[in-house]
């Protein structure tokens, strides 16, 4: 089955200005509907100039960053926010502000300059809640949420856009285990389920190789390893990218990456 | 149904404004009395529309620069109107119109630079730059008009500061109809406005996720709440506090949305300023207190009490 090719980077190039680097060198990638893909790398590697490029903020200057066959700088903002779904690294709470209204934020680029919210959006806000598991918070306070709620009602904002792809910066950064992996688990499940495209720039190696179809390692702007996680960590690319001795060990099927102690134990 | 309230409240604050004053007029006469319908109520219905077109403006720009203390007088908009009021008072400028149109323009330069500084080093407005480019504009007329005012005469010294802490005084059916010409476009901007503000308080990334064309958005919203500030400066004067506070009121009564926030601030600034302005000129009569000293001693209990109740949920 041939499924729907929704971001495609080809050989991307990007440079911020008076940078005295390229940020990302010819960095390619396709994400298609139905594919979980993840992208790893130590703190400044690219990992955040390739969603931004992936998603027109920083045009390239070389290569093309493409979505649905369009050049990503070519969509209006409005346009592009009905395809991708994106949960960025930081945001504001400025004004205190309820979940449901904050998961409602999502039907914005779907609404009528004038006209307000009709049913139809607001089952898609109902669908978004269930589907991450946060119905029973609608009507709080956002600053009353934990952490890993806080996640879940913005990946749910995400999902009221209803998106084709779902990009997701760091998103569990900051949790603690069983939050990350309820992040992990109900984004592999929304790709299953509903077959959205995923793209998520994690730090976490072991979680990343068990959830996703895809990853892509990146290290000083460029595109060291992509494939499956079998295929991409390896312990030879592991030690160079991280620049730490590391031993791989597979975990159902999975490599899982091992660091490896460096002074040896008191006797 | 808030609605319904506030459009009544409004009615109310306007009776209230027609049927008090210094001139005891026995309510048999109100009707057919020239103080009323050529003093009272010119003045009244100035101050509910500089009072909604200040609180549309101050929730706006509460937004656009992402900062709660925001008030439309901040960025330098109330240091440009005084020195053109007070540049036109020490030239002699003539006519009645000569007051309001220099405080104007004074007011649109100081916007201008403020923009032209956030624009600076290919930054796109930032708030940042915004903020402190507007205090130090002001901060510089200030000054300019400081050694105006002291270089000049006492009469006109008097004049000067008496204009500069509002007033509706001056008040006519003719000023009405210029606001009422001249506010509609920047006020429609803003309702226009309204969704992509309320993503903007999310930061300028997320609201270009959540669709939002946040370049224009901060260029139209800047211009639309300064040149609404500019125009009510030049009719009444820097009357503070109203940008300030009665957008948060309306945000703790009636929520944050935009499509809420903007008409509710307008309908609650403009009673608050009208109420304030009748008040102004009622209870130290024959003198009237300046407008501004009012707005803070009726909004600032108000307020101290909704803030209790944003901590408190």
């Amino acid at each position: 089955m041939d499924r729907e090719l929704i971001l495609a980077l080809r050989g991307v190039t990007c440079r911020y200005p008076d940078a005295p680097r390229d940020s990302l060198v010819g960095v390619s990638l396709e994400v298609r509907a139905g594919e979980f893909h993840a992208v790893l790398g130590p703190n400044g590697s690219g990992k955040t100039t390739l969603v931004r490029a992936a998603l027109g903020l920083v045009g390239p200057v070389a290569g093309r960053a493409e979505i649905l066959g369009r050049p990503a700088g070519g969509w209006s903002r409005r346009e592009l926010a009905r395809v991708v779904g994106v949960l960025p690294q930081r945001e504001d709470n400025l004004f205190p502000q309820r979940v449901r209204e904050t998961v409602s934020l999502g039907r914005y680029p779907h609404l009528s300059l004038l006209g307000g919210m009709g049913a139809a959006d607001r089952a898609a806000v109902e669908r978004a809640l269930v589907a991450c598991d946060v119905t029973d918070l609608a009507d709080r306070w956002l600053w009353t949420l934990s952490g890993g709620e806080y996640q879940r009602v913005r990946l749910a904002r995400a999902l009221a856009q209803e998106p084709k792809l779902l990009v997701l910066d760091e998103p569990t950064a900051s949790l603690d285990l069983r939050h990350e992996m309820q992040l992990f688990e109900l984004v592999r499940a929304l790709v299953d389920a509903h077959g959205l495209g995923a793209l998520m720039i994690t730090h976490h190696v072991n979680l990343a190789t068990r959830f996703a179809d895809q990853v892509l390692i990146l290290a000083d702007g460029r595109a060291v390893a992509r494939g499956t996680p079998a295929d991409v960590l390896t312990r030879e690319t592991a030690e160079r990218v991280f620049a730490w001795p590391v031993s791989i060990v597979p975990f159902e099927g999975r490599p899982q990456m091992i660091p490896l102690r460096q002074r040896k134990e008191a006797p | 149904m808030k609605y319904v309230v506030l459009v009544g409240a409004a009615l109310a604050t306007l009776a209230a404004a027609l049927l008090v004053g210094p001139a005891n007029l026995p309510l048999a006469d109100l009707f057919g009395s020239p103080i009323v319908w050529q003093l009272r109520l010119p003045r009244a219905v100035l101050a509910f529309l500089v009072g909604g077109a200040l609180g549309v403006a101050g929730a706006s720009l509460q937004a656009l620069v992402r900062n709660p203390l925001a008030d439309p007088f901040l960025l330098g908009l109330s240091g440009g109107a005084g020195l053109g009021a007070v540049a036109a008072i020490a030239l002699h400028l003539p006519g009645p119109w000569a007051l309001p149109l220099a405080a104007f323009i004074g007011a649109v330069g100081a916007m201008a630079l403020v923009y032209r500084l956030g624009l600076m080093g290919g930054a796109e407005l930032d708030p940042r730059i915004l903020l402190l480019g507007g205090v130090a504009v002001g901060a510089f007329a200030a000054a300019v008009t400081t050694a105006l005012v002291s270089l000049a005469e006492a009469t006109e010294l008097r004049n000067a500061f008496l204009w500069l802490w509002g007033g509706f005084s001056g008040a006519s059916w003719t000023t009405v109809l210029v606001i009422l010409a001249y506010a509609p476009l920047p006020l429609g901007v803003l309702v226009a406005a309204a969704r992509p503000l309320d993503l903007l308080a999310l930061g300028e990334e997320p609201a270009q996720y959540l669709g939002a064309d946040v370049r224009r958005l901060k260029q139209g919203v800047y211009l639309a709440a300064s040149l609404l500030t500019a125009a009510a400066v030049a009719v009444a004067g820097v009357i503070g506090f109203v940008g300030l506070v009665v957008p948060h009121v309306c945000r703790l009564v009636w929520g944050r949305l935009h499509r809420t926030l903007l008409p509710t601030a307008f309908l609650t600034g403009g009673i608050l300023l009208a109420a304030a302005d009748t008040l102004a000129r009622t209870v130290a009569a024959p003198r009237e207190l300046p407008v501004g000293i009012v707005t803070a001693l009726l909004g600032v209990p108000v307020f101290a009490f909704l803030l209790r109740r944003w901590t408190v949920s």
